[in-house]
């Protein structure tokens, strides 16, 4: 099965037109030498019905929250996702068309950008926001990127509560340009301010913290802002979405640069992507901004309209001094989260946020009451928290798979946290109480 | 008559979508957060509801121009038709709603498809590993670059400079320097190729690696690929392909039998994922076999008749992002390739290679083919008898004369129901448009591309006024670029805040 409309006959005719005699004169160019023999050793072609039988087979073979009750987050959450985003995000006009290079005919994307612009301010408290990252974790090396090239210092510092994925992109990120990174043990599940404030110097750029962190935690936002900017470094903070809800966001706790991962507004899992990243900053920082960015103006008729603006720091202009190399991001995700955003609305976050509060308390009681569970951190916690297990969590992850349950992260996937018998487990809106009493009784088989 | 914003159609008390009651028991929030972290002021979104939702994103859906209502001929993006059946297989709930984070044995669907598909790519690039986690074209290239600095710190030397033709995308020279190397630009010669002489002169043993793109910017194959990468290899250097036209080498040649040791992929052009207005996509890396312990962790790998994620990997560069890469893109590739199968992926190329230089030849009488002849500043044409790949560049500096710019010839063919080509990209050649059809267009099509394409030529001669005003037909109007450039208009927040 191909994709091509032209027959036999339409290319010949386009042959004869341009006074070739077969597509092979069009590759002289291609020395002999580099030429394939013969063809791709690639699987024969398959009609569209076989596509549908083996990719649906191959679908089925996953236990997916379809057919299980999830508990695993860390970074990526089964929240609800609203029918009426797949109908508008699948819309051909949003999907297949690309960057809006012209933005005469782009106007549908333009303006969504600038409402998922204003969005992510209003969410996160700060100036400016772009039209969005490839991801939580790279969302957080390029504000790493950012501080250093604004404070003209050279160290950053993690939590070593923040997301460990992201903790290890920053470190990907950072090798290169020679920035040091530093990450400061959590033994008791948030960032100590003492601690921070003795590993702060003169160099260092910025302190990453995410709030809820990793665990679940909150940090001791107010402390950590005054000893951050204490120092003189940029304080960023990555943030669920989700809890922005209920919880102060990062401009009122004082933030010079909000990221996150945006998949919880509207965009499925899909086995880690794609979702989206975003990125908030002060306005001091806006010409530093990686990404796209949309702004507001009006055409020779004076009628509204939007286009990518400080196009300088992109690129397509500034080359080898672009303050990043981003180009394709992730433009529909941003649409399928401004959808969500606009579902759901003032009321509807708030509410989501609440009902994620009352389950996860709901849950992580009821499970700390079982023999031989207890919780890992005596710290408020938002939709997510760690439970000390008596068993090895990774065999009772791979147990209570059997009964529908997918239970949590074994937190020993991450040897760097240094945790032992840890299960992370995460509450959305999404779960019922009974798929929760069901994951304690579970659970209970264990104590 | 411009569609509101959505915070514009706002009205308190409205709700967009219903939620549960609390089935477990409640209590007040403030016993669970404290104080100081409770939220003082609520964001300010929109309370609509849900009709208003859907006919507020479908209307401006209606202002946006797509490939699913007529040729795109966006040049170097590669927009070809997205096979319908690819959006199906990627929302089956098995592939959708299944989580990064669960163990690998609830993950066995996912990670055959990331393994069958890595190693489909490793095939196609004639190269022997490749990952999947980068997010786009642009990440591939610096997921592909800190690879080659691992490379030579391993060898004991970082070196320093990365040598790029001036003719590279943006994102080549950007990604140069997210790791920490310089940019050497190397001058296009005279037949829009790499100068291979001057690029013996400027290799040193400070040069990391050569990016290249081939065919090239210009739609050009680079016919000395081979003494190419002697000169690079024998220099220690390494060879990178940025990948992006791919779509003109299909199962004609590959990037590893041409002296390549990296190449990056992108799906949503070759492998036809929709570009959803600007991402997302998926740039996955292929290298060749001693790269293969630099690349990214962890890597999907296959032990008897189970899969799992290699975590194990000491010499790794690291992660680029969080989770396993874009997943859902993976999806659409591995349908397209599945049904293509090996021939249909050569006829793609072949296919997309004669509707490119059907255009170009039809076209030549009014937009022919140059390139700028560095240090000369001389505009010298393309030998006529060299064809062009699956695009090509045209110059429009003939139309000078009549103050019309390729600006505005772009916007003259919105008018006529075409997006434009991609223009003043590369930057060797003066006013330039770079078309690339793709193989999904048909005949009729593109003679109806070719056909407004000479029309607009004859209008520049009889009415240069009609060109220079264009558009005329479309939603919006040109758009004053310079007043958007100032953070105030980037959003209604920050606007709001400094009129209070
Ligand atoms: C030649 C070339 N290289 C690199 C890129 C960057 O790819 P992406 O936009 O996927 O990051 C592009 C496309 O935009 C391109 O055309």
């Amino acid at each position: 099965m191909t994709y091509i409309p032209n027959t036999d006959a339409d290319r010949q005719a386009m042959m004869e037109a341009i006074g070739i005699g077969s597509v092979e004169e069009l590759l002289t160019v291609i020395p002999t030498g580099v030429r394939l023999d013969g063809a791709l050793d690639l699987p024969p072609a398959l009609s569209e019905l076989e596509l549908h039988d083996t990719m649906g087979e191959m679908a089925a073979r996953n236990g997916s929250a379809d057919r299980m009750a999830s508990f695993v987050g860390g970074g990526m959450y089964d929240h609800f996702v609203p029918s009426a985003i797949g109908h508008l995000a699948g819309r051909s006009e949003f999907l297949t068309s690309y960057t809006p290079y012209q933005p005469e005919v782009s106007q549908g994307t333009l303006q969504g950008i600038y409402e998922f612009q204003t969005m992510i301010c209003e969410l996160t408290g700060l100036d400016v926001a772009n039209a969005s990252m490839y991801d939580g974790a790279s969302a957080t090396a390029e504000a790493a990127m950012l501080a250093r090239s604004a404070t003209r210092r050279d160290r950053v510092i993690l939590a070593g509560s923040v997301h460990p994925h992201y903790i290890e992109t920053v470190r990907t990120y950072a090798h290169g340009p020679g920035i040091s990174v530093e990450t400061l043990p959590c033994p008791n599940g948030t960032l100590d301010p003492d601690l921070l404030e003795s590993a702060l110097d003169d160099d260092t750029a910025c302190v990453i913290v995410q709030h809820p962190n990793f665990f679940g935690c909150l940090e001791s936002m107010r402390d950590l802002e005054r000893v951050v900017h204490g120092a003189g470094a940029l304080l960023v903070m990555a943030v669920d979405p989700i809890s922005l809800g209920v919880i102060e966001s990062p401009g009122a706790y004082g933030a010079d640069i909000a990221v996150g991962e945006g998949q919880s507004m509207g965009n499925q899992v899909s086995y880690g992507g794609p979702a989206l990243g975003f990125f908030a900053a002060r306005d001091r920082f806006v010409r530093r901004m990686p990404g796209r960015i949309a702004g507001q103006t009006v055409d020779q008729e004076n009628r509204r309209g939007f286009v990518l603006t400080l196009q300088a720091r992109e690129q397509h202009i500034r080359r080898d001094k672009a303050t990043s190399n981003i180009c394709t991001s992730q433009q529909l995700n941003a649409l399928m989260a401004t959808i969500y955003l606009s579902l759901i609305g003032k009321e509807g976050l708030k509410q989501v946020a609440e009902l994620c509060l009352h389950k996860s308390h709901y849950a992580a009681e009821r499970i700390a009451d079982l023999p031989g569970f207890e919780l890992a951190f005596d710290r408020p916690f938002f939709k997510e928290f760690v439970v000390r297990t008596p068993a090895a969590p990774g065999e009772i992850v791979t147990r209570l798979a059997d009964d529908g349950l997918l239970t949590g992260i074994d937190l020993r996937r991450f040897p760097s946290l240094e945790i032992e018998n840890g299960l992370l487990i995460a509450v959305t809106e999404r779960r019922t109480r009974a798929q929760i009493d069901r994951l304690v009784e579970a659970l209970g088989k264990f104590s | 008559m411009s569609e509101p914003l959505i915070f514009e159609l706002s009205s308190p008390g409205r709700r967009g979508v219903s939620l549960p009651t609390p089935d477990v028991p409640v209590r007040p929030v403030s016993s669970y957060l404290p104080d100081a972290d409770l939220r003082g002021t609520p964001p300010g979104l929109p309370e609509v509801s849900e009709v208003d939702v859907v006919r507020h994103y479908t209307r401006l859906s209606t202002l946006n121009y797509h490939p699913d209502r007529a040729m795109y001929p966006l040049g170097s993006c590669t927009i070809k038709h997205n096979p319908k059946v690819n959006e199906d297989m990627a929302a089956l709930p098995g592939f959708a709603r299944l989580h990064p984070m669960q163990q690998d044995e609830t993950c066995q669907g996912g990670l055959q498809l990331m393994y069958e598909l890595s190693r489909d790519l490793a095939e196609i690039a004639g190269l022997e590993g490749v990952t999947l986690q980068p997010a786009a074209g642009a990440h591939g290239e610096l997921t592909g670059l800190m690879v080659m600095r691992a490379y030579h710190e391993a060898r004991g030397h970082a070196r320093r400079k990365v040598i790029i033709p001036d003719s590279a995308h943006g994102t080549n020279p950007a990604s140069v320097t997210l790791v920490g190397y310089e940019t050497v630009q190397i001058p296009t010669n005279a037949h829009g190729l790499v100068d291979t002489g001057r690029l013996a002169e400027l290799i040193d043993e400070e040069t990391a690696a050569f990016m290249l793109t081939n065919p090239n910017t210009l739609g050009l194959f680079e016919s000395e690929i081979r003494t190419i990468a002697d000169i690079v290899h024998d220099a220690g250097a390494l060879l990178y392909m940025d990948g992006a036209n791919l779509n003109a080498v299909l199962g004609i040649t590959r990037p590893g039998d041409m002296g390549f040791d990296v190449v990056h992929f992108n799906l949503h052009k070759t492998f036809s994922t929709p570009h959803g207005g600007g991402g997302p996509g998926a740039g996955p890396v292929g290298v060749r076999s001693d790269l293969v312990r630099f690349l990214p962790t962890p890597v999907p790998v296959k032990d008897g008749d189970a899969y799992r994620f290699d975590y194990d990997r000491p010499d790794s560069i690291g992660r680029v992002r969080g989770f396993g890469g874009s997943f859902g893109m993976m999806v659409r590739a591995y349908a397209y390739i599945r049904a293509n199968g090996p021939d249909g992926l050569r006829q793609v190329s072949e296919n997309a290679i004669l509707n490119a230089n059907y255009i170009m030849r039809r076209l030549e009488k009014h937009y022919p083919r140059t390139v700028l002849v560095h240090g000369t500043q001389k505009e010298t044409p393309i030998p006529a008898e060299v064809p062009c790949q699956h695009e090509f560049v045209a110059s429009g500096t003939r139309f000078r004369a009549h103050g019309v710019r390729m600006l505005d010839i772009a916007k003259r063919l919105l008018d006529y129901g075409f997006y434009a080509p991609t223009i003043y990209f590369p930057l060797i050649v003066p006013e330039a448009a770079m078309v690339e059809p793709t193989e999904t267009e048909s005949k009729e099509s593109i003679d109806r591309f070719i056909d407004a394409m000479t029309a607009i030529a004859e209008e520049v001669e009889n009415d240069p006024e009609l060109v220079r005003n264009a558009p005329h037909t479309t939603p919006v109007g040109r758009l004053d670029e310079a007043r958007a450039a100032h953070p105030k208009t980037l959003n209604l927040r920050y606007e709001k805040s400094l009129a209070e």
